[in-house]
């Protein structure tokens, strides 16, 4: 698998593929013999499909055995979760669906973290897991778990294939269906005996992609305008939706036609960069004081393409409490499933956008920007110790300082994930990604392989922790069977930091399983795979040291210690009000 | 726990195996109360449809209920309808 980095792009299907050296037009005029496992493959072929990850294992043989005469790039994980997460960095940076493999029994278990995080975070993920016979299903036979049910409340849809013809009609509606609307996960499972079903094939329907969406009501645009005008201190809030619509570009249109002041969720980092005049930051449990300040103070709240996550708005009965909410989504649920609004626009949000800029007359706010910057002052975003590379907001901005623009960052989850959010300077869609909704620690190393797969000629960047780290630690060795230019940038403190904050804050500083009494050497770790490790702790001159790290080809660790008495400030207690920002540690 | 104000829907889905796994799952997944089902197929087709009744006691989230019922890829259609009509009002006999 020690190929050399190419692009996620069309494959075009290799000579010796085994679904025949015909191109996809002729192989419409003739019908062929095909086993359900080469028609598989042939699909996903159609789809576009250039890398899979997975794990093989019993039930999914056949699907292995086709797989090697195609031209699709197969990256071995060595845990089917870092499968499911390698295939969701690909797709969280491209917007396209992404493929991942696993066996029946503890395959399709290990995979289901990784599938439920695309869930939570809408994104266009195909599951496909072996199954054992249909004869056996039922029988508790080796490996057999009901994986049917395990992935039911984690997917957009999900089907067990009961026959060979079946797939010609589920693949592509498992594409169209991830891609379509609100984005997300769908699986498929497909017994051993589907797999080895050998049946003729005529044509195949075309490959699935995303349907039209839905029209947008032109009265409702207007609406959302009259609103907009008519309110004295409005206030922007923007989310993953803006990301997924491909709409970035017309929302600071928008904003700076309207002049209008634009909070961010965490899924929507990177729409708005931190320094863009109309840009507010992060809102909710650890955004700036001035953020969550603001809110407390307008009267009109825009929320696009957000699903009012209890991690942005605390409790909810205070959140914006002198607010009226306008909800744009496309997804129909979402509406009125937090809070109500006096307005909501079921729709594609870059539709409504578009509609909006093209009608909108701009106008200026003055007062209520005067209002917002003197708050901005007031109340600032403390970045404490920003200038010590051995503190968290001074190593992440050491390593933003030593990239460009290009580089892709992802993080694990915990008190780095959030340190990040606040202090690395994101300025495009899609250059942050990070687990969001399911909050899964594990997620960072095997999502930067995936980040890298997809785009090779950037860097890819993965701030983590030894906590989460050790999760998925085995993949270091998938980095360096492909040689990526990937970095994990461990801030080591030894503990689960955020959780020995909330013992801290919350729990009468009763620290109860937090610190890890054996340390790990990660450097050592990683050498063991064959990833250079670096500990800054140990290096003469460790800024040079990690601008090294960074800049040359390849896989590499970089530790840095740093306290464990460290907190992400400011923090909502969970359940919250907003307001109540706790901005220091308790004396 | 007494049914106090129930609202019945009344489901058109397709006829496939899994649909009354998804309805059902979603119920669980969600929290909803799910006081009564009854599933059968409707004769005639392609397409193969079958209709689905459920009695909810969900009064505060109905409407959310509803439209998380109808992202379903399987379920074609959701109606509310009064117990008047339905089928739990002729089946109280077996319910006793």
């Amino acid at each position: 698998m020690n190929e050399t980095d190419t692009p996620v792009a069309p494959s075009t299907r290799s000579e010796s593929s085994v679904a025949s050296s015909a191109d996809s037009k002729t192989s419409n005029l003739q019908a062929r013999e095909l086993s359900g496992a080469q028609l598989l493959i042939e699909l996903l072929e159609r789809q576009g499909i250039s890398h899979i990850a997975g794990v093989p294992g019993g039930a999914n043989l056949p699907i292995y055995d086709a797989l090697s005469a195609s031209n699709i790039r197969h990256v071995l994980a060595r845990h089917e979760q870092g499968a499911g997460f390698i295939a969701q960095g690909m797709a969280r940076v491209t917007g396209e669906a992404q493929v991942c493999f696993a066996s029946s029994g503890p395959g399709a278990t290990n995979l289901v973290t990784a599938v439920a995080d695309a869930m939570l975070d809408s994104i266009p993920l195909v599951a496909i897991t072996g199954q054992v016979p249909q004869a056996m299903i039922g029988t508790d036979a080796f490996q057999e778990i009901d994986t049917f049910g395990l992935m039911l409340p984690i997917t957009k849809h999900n089907w067990l294939v009961r026959s060979a013809q079946e797939l010609i009609e589920v693949i592509p509606k498992a594409f169209e269906l991830a891609l379509s609307g609100r984005p997300g996960p769908v699986s498929i499972d497909i017994p051993k005996d589907v797999q080895n079903e050998i049946i003729s094939v005529e044509a195949l329907p075309p490959p699935g992609t995303r349907l039209p969406d839905p029209a947008v009501v032109s009265e409702e645009v207007d609406e959302l305008l009259a609103r907009i005008t008519a309110a004295k201190q409005p206030v922007l809030m923007i989310g993953g939706g803006i990301v997924y619509a491909g709409a970035t570009q017309t929302l600071r249109q928008f904003a700076e036609q309207l002049d209008l002041p634009a909070v961010q969720t965490f899924m929507g980092l990177g729409v708005l960069p931190a320094d863009h005049k109309q840009s507010l930051g992060m809102l909710g449990m650890h955004g700036a004081p001035f953020t969550n300040l603001v809110l407390e103070e307008c009267d009109l709240l825009v929320g696009l393409g957000v699903r009012f996550d209890d991690r942005a708005t605390g409790k909810v009965a205070a959140f914006c409490p002198n607010a009226e909410f306008i909800h744009v989504d496309i997804d129909r649920s979402e509406i009125g499933k937090v809070l109500e609004p006096v307005l909501s626009i079921t729709a594609d949000v870059g539709d409504v956008l578009r509609m909006a800029v093209e009608r909108l007359q701009p106008a200026t706010r003055p007062e209520w920007q005067s209002r917002v910057q003197h708050l901005k002052r007031e109340h600032p975003l403390q970045l404490d110790g920003h200038n010590d590379l051995f503190r968290p907001y001074g190593a992440i901005k050491a390593v933003a300082s030593m990239l460009d623009e290009r580089a892709n960052v992802t993080t694990d989850v915990g008190q780095h994930q959030m340190w990040v959010a606040q202090a690395y300077p994101m300025v495009r869609p899609r250059q942050w990604i990070s687990s969001g909704g399911l909050g899964t620690m594990g997620f960072g190393l095997p999502a930067a392989i995936g980040m890298a797969l997809a785009q090779p000629d950037r860097k890819c960047i993965c701030f983590s922790g030894d906590g989460s780290l050790m999760m998925n630690l085995q993949e270091f060795a998938t980095a360096a069977e492909h040689n990526l230019d990937l970095k994990v940038i461990i801030l080591n403190n030894n503990h689960l930091g955020l959780v020995r904050q909330q013992q801290t804050l919350f729990y009468r500083k009763n620290l109860s399983a937090v610190e890890f009494e054996q340390r790990t050497n990660f450097p050592m770790a990683a050498a063991s795979m064959g990833v250079k490790g670096v500990d800054l702790s140990e290096c003469e001159d460790p800024h040079e040291a990690l601008r090294q790290a960074l800049e040359e080809h390849g896989p590499c660790l970089i530790n840095i210690p740093i306290s464990e008495t460290e907190m992400v400030f400011p923090m909502v207690a969970p359940g919250g009000a907003n307001k109540d920002m706790i901005t220091g540690a308790p004396a | 726990m007494k049914v106090t104000d129930p609202a019945i829907l009344k489901l058109t889905v397709n006829n496939h195996p899994g649909v009354l796994s998804h309805v059902a799952g979603l119920f669980a997944r969600r929290a909803y109360n799910l006081e009564g089902v009854m599933v059968r197929p409707v004769p005639g087709g392609p397409p193969h449809r079958s209709r689905m009744w459920l009695l909810v006691n969900e009064e505060d989230r109905l409407q959310q209920l509803i439209r998380q019922t109808e992202k379903l890829v399987d379920v074609i259609s959701v109606e509310q309808h009064p117990m008047e009509g339905s089928v739990f009002e002729s089946t109280q006999q077996y319910f006793t």
